[in-house]
């Protein structure tokens, strides 16, 4: 059991109070009619799965109940940093944009 | 064009009957504790007492929205309390839930004419939802009541971490509750009534080794 830092409650909490969403920061395409079949493909089904850091969307679920993001460590699992939705995050690897 | 104020004047509705011969039942009605109240040494170190029938208010805003924080004041005369606090005034109690909610609690049948004073005071976007019925409070107190609720939750109720007025919405076994610190040796936690037999059960399990007697 673990520790998370949520940046709404502004505090350490239990692990148990928290569920993974997935990955973050998937914009939705501005214009979904004129989207290709691919397009709209990549933005419903296709995921990355890197090794190494990893921008997540988690949820306080049991607790303020907001969502928020994660930057993750895959491969030590260590969290670099937690971060409300809308903020940019601190750790980014130096190819991505986000 | 959508006029926030107007439809919030127009659908306000009391949720709760005010005839007496519709029969109020709390979550922990099958409990009977009423009975177990009667039973076993009426001495022990932990006291149980349901605060039954409470008028529950969810009240969603944007806390640095003066008019909403103005309205709070004027209506129930406190602050609207900010992250993980509390504030409680003449029976009446705001817990802060997360950045845009808080749970109000004021006694039994009062509820309606809050709800109607809060929608007329606060000139801004805002929800005040009634949700009496899908949940109750319980207060726990005495000697080793801290220790008995370590065995229920995993937050750090220790007071140094959480000091009187402090409130965490958190696990409570494996199901949620909003618990408060009241007093050094007094807590009270509020649960849902899809979970409060689970709650109840939980409860009076963390509770064996210590002796409890509940409270009417
Ligand atoms: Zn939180």
């Amino acid at each position: 059991m673990f520790y998370i830092y949520c940046p709404y409650c502004e505090e350490h909490r239990e692990e148990e109070e928290f569920h993974a969403s997935g990955e973050a920061h998937i914009p939705r395409p501005s214009d979904p009619d004129n989207c290709t079949d691919a397009e709209w493909g990549e933005y419903l089904f296709f995921r990355t799965n890197p090794r190494g850091l990893h921008h997540e969307l988690w949820v306080h679920g049991i607790g303020c109940r907001k969502f928020f993001n994660i930057t993750r460590d895959t491969v030590s699992y260590e969290i670099k940093e937690t971060y409300k939705i809308g903020a940019k995050p601190q750790f980014t690897h130096a190819e991505e944009k986000v | 064009m959508f006029d926030v104020n107007k439809s919030m004047q127009t659908v306000q509705m009391n949720l709760i009957p005010n005839d007496v011969s519709v029969r109020a039942e709390t979550p922990l009605h099958h409990v009977d504790l009423a009975t177990i109240a009667t039973q076993g040494a009426q001495d022990r170190n932990i006291k149980i007492q349901e605060l039954a029938l409470l008028d529950h208010l969810v009240l969603r805003g944007h806390a640095d929205n003066a008019a909403l924080t103005t309205g709070i004041q004027s209506v129930m005369g406190v602050s609207l309390p900010i992250n993980l606090q509390s504030v409680e005034k003449e029976g009446q109690v705001i817990r802060w839930i997360s950045p845009d909610e808080w749970l109000i609690t004021t006694p039994h049948g009062t509820g309606f004419a809050l709800e109607q004073q809060l929608r007329n005071a606060i000139s801004t976007h805002c929800a005040v939802v009634n949700v009496s019925g899908g949940q109750t409070v319980i207060t726990v107190e005495g000697a080793g009541t801290e220790e008995m609720l370590r065995k229920c939750t995993p937050y750090d109720i220790h007071i140094s971490n959480m000091p009187v007025g402090k409130v965490v919405t958190s696990l409570f076994g494996k199901a949620q509750a909003v618990i408060r610190r009241t007093g050094e040796q007094q807590f009270e936690v509020v649960i849902r009534r899809s979970f409060s037999d689970y709650c109840w059960l939980w409860l009076q399990d963390s509770c064996r080794e210590f002796g409890f007697t509940v409270k009417l």
